[in-house]
């Protein structure tokens, strides 16, 4: 297809490149330097999507990321598909291949713009007012019908094969914008020796300036000082400028997140680069140079394809050579529409007539336009368009005293509109500063700054181009010299009225802070007349008007209950004409309405850009033991444990090579422990080192036992509360000598300890003289348990006496294996004889091996953790988290042997002496039989006396743990029930969907009660 | 995210530091005298002011201690940091955030 509303010259496109791209599978041309937009408007072509909700034809309103319909499917191959996308944001490259979405069979013909001709039907609130019986339909099927019908682009399925990254940089300002304002800033800062990042969402900086082709700046055209000034920026080691990057979220304390494309602008990314990369800029002082968005007027089928803003058409025009059509006729509230239709006309497009809602119309550009022979209208709307898929003629009709006329239909191809400029407050209000109405301007501005930060420019309502580049360099000049105070305060200051230290001046046309917020008169019926406010949600005057009536007051609430703004474009176009409506409804001056809350992201961002790297395997920390290999090499499953990954059980190839499943696996290592020996990783468990000579009085204030007394060389099992009295944790501890213990915790609770004790050590009890120590990482930790566990040690084990009589239970001892240091410790999680070997975890695996090796003899088997879970439970060993839950007590718990009763204090003591704490009906830990011992309980399920009782049905308990014991060749299960050990001897009920289950309150020792089998 | 000013190590990001609750509240010297009313007093109870309030703050990636801040509920913004142990600094909410 040939450019056939292309200029014949002009613009910032490269005309010696032309690039081919594709558009709902028809192929088209258009330039370097294209946006998809601009191409395709070059091309003729305006319609390019359906809307949200009336499916009805739109085309192009905005040249920028303020657009509300122009949302397309950008699509390298399968995987690599974005929704979503601006077309005026998404620069060409050759072979670019788009889609547009929301439509049904096709984009001309879409079957769904049937909502359309219902739409008197579908008002503001219809689908909640509607679809609501019956009662469960609308999540099963009304709300997927609705879904699918409105809606925007669809999600690629396949995984995103692209690669994001994450950066952190620091400055001293940060620039955000580069159009005069921003460039002017940035320069000054730069000059002032600040280290300055300039960022601009667009490919090319300059903003505005993109699209000047009479102004002059310094005595030079605009485009040349543009290049000069972005060249001298360049060169500067203190400058870095970032084109293409997006400044989306304003966080405490200047920190900004910027969101950088860096490939899709590439018809071949190299391999080594990623799509975006998000930055994370610290910024000691920031300068927002925003600019200002061009606000449409809303007036009926003001959202047909030909209907755009007027300065984006002279965009088009001045930056692309890009013709929005032949004919045009302007409605305008400003001088914005007499500076394009100037513009316009210079390149070639008729204006067959400039409406303006004003009365008086004088000044410069009016002048200039009446000279130009265009045909000017001063007190005229536009009250009407027609045209299917594209404007072919608008109607206007003259307003006098508030009435309007009759109207006049003049043929067009395309209407250009403009109500104003709104400054650009989203990054300010985002770093919650107060937003002021200034009702000369007729806008919202800055206030009292939070944050170190300042506007300039067109964003805090400066207008005309040299007090625009002045401000930009004034506000430069001062945020450089403000960062080098590093301590300033950076809440509730009011930015000093700047002056720059030199003129830049420049001629350009000033359009001035004119403009027009609501909806303009038009005498139609208003039932049958749609004048859009959000073109993006679908939210006409109408519906507006509509909230105020069903009583909405608050904009929160009108936004709400119609959508405005709530689009992915969050309202930029929209938001002040909505507030308009509502105000002139409510007779309610504008700032008594108040305005909607702008929030990041100032426009949609990708999730790979949030995901960055953390994706996968490296999603999360993987924490493994010395020993995961081997594990893994013998076949272990493995189960996660927080960031561990533990061995879970060991399958084995059974009879006919059938591997077993864990219920077989589980039975035999457990059978296996119990008759001979086995072998179990704890290096897990939590470690903390305790020295120096108030390491026992530390002790005897954090856990409930008494320390004082340990001898070194001796174990003891240690229990810590919280202060609330709860048991918070438990292990065994090690007296390694008079001033040091080697303390373990559970393998999930070792941060939590240590924080515990660091807390009380550093803020309670300064005065201890004691140091704590994380070794988890440095032990590793080899469980040999079962009767034969000394005679498969004793032949590796130097320097210690293994005899029973010198090493009974709960001793530890330091010694070498292999002549590998270690902490041997006798002790035992199964009930059976058994040791742990700690080593450093360098020499983990060769322990683990030569154990493994001398074990062979025995038929030593490895286990996983289900074992150790079913062997400890045999013995009503707790785990702390599993049997408790943060509200049991020691005694609850079983343990109230271990708190030293004659200990003056330690953490948690106060709170047991609470009545409530010993009172007769608390949750005691219990074990359970099932009457049929083939019946394994559920973990967690309920504990009743009558499951036929009256809902609600008084709850005793509840299961803690449950096991089938191979060994014992029944269920085992524990429990906490209320007043659960003086139940021992009952029957007490498992209530189940299908049926209950009998139950027996049991010790909760299943196995050798006498502990007659520790010592081997 | 916040810039916290860990006494001992200086300025460093929000994600370094772990919150510890209210400063300013000792553990009795024994606890044992304490009323079951007081012990909850001191177990439970918190100021939760609006405006500045005192609190703990742990360097957990970094030097690991405690110590105490001042900062505004209101605005989120830290008026002071200081060591643990030292006596809560008498400055109002105006005199500006620190960074």
């Amino acid at each position: 297809m040939t450019n056939r509303f292309r200029t014949a010259s002009g613009g910032r496109i490269d005309r010696a490149a032309p690039l081919s791209f594709r558009f709902d599978g028809q192929t088209f041309s258009g330039f370097k330097g294209d946006t998809l937009a601009s191409a395709l408007i070059a091309n003729g072509v305006h319609l390019i999507g359906r809307s949200f909700k009336y499916h009805r034809p739109r085309g192009f309103l905005s040249a920028g990321s303020d657009e509300p319909n122009a949302l397309v499917n950008v699509a390298r191959d399968a995987a690599r598909a974005a929704p979503n996308l601006r077309a005026t944001q998404v620069e060409l490259h050759e072979g670019l291949k788009a889609q547009s979405q929301n439509r049904w069979p096709s984009l001309s013909f879409d079957a769904g713009a049937v909502n359309d001709l219902a739409s008197p039907f579908l008002p503001s609130g219809f689908y909640y007012k509607t679809f609501m019986w019956p009662a469960g339909a609308w999540k099963r099927f009304y709300e997927p019908k609705i879904r699918a019908m409105a809606g925007l682009g669809v999600a690629p399925e396949l995984p995103d094969p692209d690669r994001y990254t994450q950066n952190h940089a620091h400055c001293d300002v940060l620039v955000v914008g580069a159009g005069p304002a921003g460039l002017a800033a940035a320069l000054a800062a730069a000059e002032s020796g600040a280290r300055v990042i300039l960022c601009d969402e667009q490919a090319e900086l300059g903003g505005s300036l993109l699209s000047e082709v009479s102004a002059t700046i310094e005595g030079r055209p605009a485009a040349e000082w543009l290049a000069a000034t972005l060249a001298s920026l360049a060169a500067r080691d203190n400058v870095t400028l970032m084109p293409r990057t997006t400044a989306f979220g304003y966080f405490p304390h200047n920190l900004i997140a910027l969101a950088e494309r860096v490939t899709d602008h590439l018809a071949t990314p190299g391999a080594d680069l990623p799509r975006e990369r998000l930055w994370q800029v610290r910024a000691t002082e920031v300068v927002i140079a925003a600019g200002a968005l061009e606000r449409p007027l809303v007036f009926p089928e003001n959202d047909r394809p030909g209907v755009l803003l007027a300065d984006s058409a002279r965009t088009y025009a001045n930056r692309y050579g890009a013709k929005v059509g032949e004919r045009a006729v302007i409605f305008t509230a400003c001088d914005a529409g007499y500076r394009a239709a100037l513009d316009l006309k210079a390149a070639g497009v008729s204006i067959a007539a400039i409406a303006d809602l004003r009365t008086e119309v004088s000044g410069e550009l009016p002048a200039r336009a009446l000279a130009a022979g265009i045909d000017v209208r001063p007190s005229t709307v536009l009250v009407g368009t027609k045209g299917r898929l594209r404007v072919s003629s608008a109607q206007l009709a003259k307003v006098k005293n508030g009435a309007v006329g009759p109207a006049e239909t003049i043929a067009c191809d395309s209407v250009l509109i403009s109500g104003g400029f709104t400054p650009s407050v989203h990054l300010f209000s985002q770093s919650r500063g107060k937003l002021i109405w200034d009702g000369a301007a007729g806008a919202y501005l800055p206030g009292t700054s939070v944050e170190r930060e300042r506007s300039a420019g067109a964003c805090r309502g400066v207008h005309g181009l040299q007090r625009v580049l002045e401000d930009g360099y004034a506000q430069g000049e001062a945020a450089a010299l403000a960062s080098r105070d590093h301590a300033s305060p950076a809440r509730g200051a009011t930015p000093a009225p700047a002056t720059p230290s030199r003129a830049i001046p420049a001629s350009a046309e000033d359009l001035g802070s004119a403009g027009f917020i609501g909806a303009t008169p038009h005498g139609r019926n208003p039932a049958l007349a749609k004048a859009f406010v959000d073109w993006q949600n679908d939210v006409t005057s109408k519906d507006i008007l509509l909230a105020t009536r069903e009583g909405m007051r608050s904009i929160e609430h009108v936004k709400r209950y119609t959508t405005t703004g709530m689009a992915t474009d969050q309202g930029k176009t929209s938001n002040m004409n909505t507030l308009g409506i509502v105000s002139e409804a409510l007779d309610t001056p504008v700032p008594k309405i108040g305005l909607t809350t702008f929030r990041p992201p100032f426009t949609p961002t990708t999730f790979g850009l949030f995901a960055g790297a953390a994706r996968g395997d490296v999603f999360d920390p993987l924490r493994k033991t010395a020993i995961h290999d081997w594990a893994a090499e013998h076949g272990a499953a493995f189960e996660d444990v927080g960031n561990w990954k533990r061995a879970h059980y060991f399958p084995r190839a059974g009879a006919g090579g059938r591997m077993e499943d864990m219920h077989a696996a589980v039975a035999r290592e457990c059978k296996a422990v119990r008759a001979s020996v086995g072998m179990f990783d704890a290096s897990t468990l939590g470690k903390i080192e305790i020295v120096g000579p108030d390491a026992a009085e530390f002790m005897n204030r954090m856990y409930t036992n008494a320390w004082a007394k340990l001898e070194p060389g001796r174990l003891r099992y240690g229990v810590m509360l919280r202060e609330d009295g709860f048991v918070m944790d438990d292990g065994v501890v090690g007296r390694m000598a008079a001033d040091r213990f080697h303390v373990t915790t559970t393998t999930g609770g070792a941060p939590r300890v240590l924080a515990h004790m660091e807390d009380y050590l550093q803020t309670e009890w300064p005065d201890l003289d004691v140091w704590l120590t994380s070794t988890t990482e440095q032990w590793s930790v080899i469980a040999v348990q079962g009767p034969k566990a000394r005679e498969v040690i004793a032949p590796l084990i130097e320097g210690i006496d293994l005899s029973k009589e010198a090493f009974p239970h709960m001793c530890v001892r330091e010694g070498t294996i292999l002549g590998v240091p270690t902490r041997l410790f006798s002790v035992s999680f199964t009930g059976e004889l058994g040791f742990e070997i700690n080593v450093p975890s360098a020499y983990g695996r060769a322990v683990w091996e030569a154990v493994y090796a001398a074990g062979e003899r025995f038929g030593i088997t490895p286990y996983g953790t289900e074992t150790m879970h079913v062997l400890r439970a045999e013995k009503g060993y707790i785990i702390v988290g599993q049997e408790t839950d943060g509200t049991a007590t020691p005694d609850d718990a079983n343990l109230g042997w271990a708190v030293g009763k004659a200990k003056k204090d330690f953490v948690g003591k106060r709170s047991l002496a609470r009545d409530a704490m010993s009172a007769p009906d608390r949750r005691q830990l219990v074990g359970l039989k099932t009457t049929d011992p083939k019946i394994v309980l559920e973990e967690g399920a309920q504990i009743v006396t009558d499951p036929a009782a009256p809902v609600p049905v008084p709850m005793l308990g509840f299961v803690t743990s449950s096991y089938h014991s191979a060994v014992l060749g029944r269920s085992i299960a524990l429990a906490m029930v209320k007043g659960g050990r003086a139940r021992i001897g009952q029957k007490l009920m498992v209530p189940m969907p299908t049926h209950a289950i009998e139950v027996e309150v049991v010790e909760p020792v299943f196995y050798d009660p006498k502990g007659e089998r520790l010592n081997g | 995210m916040l810039i916290i000013t860990c006494p001992w190590c200086g300025a460093r990001p929000e994600v370094e530091f772990r919150y510890g609750g209210e400063a300013h509240i000792a553990r009795p010297a024994d606890p044992s005298a304490l009323t079951d009313q007081e012990w909850a007093d001191f177990l439970y109870n918190r100021t939760n002011p609006k405006g500045l309030h005192a609190e703990r703050w742990r360097h957990i990636h970094g030097c690991g201690r405690y110590f105490n801040a001042l900062r505004d509920t209101v605005s989120d913004f830290f008026v002071t940091t200081y060591k643990a142990g030292e006596a809560r600094p008498d400055v109002d909410a105006s005199s500006g955030g620190s960074k």
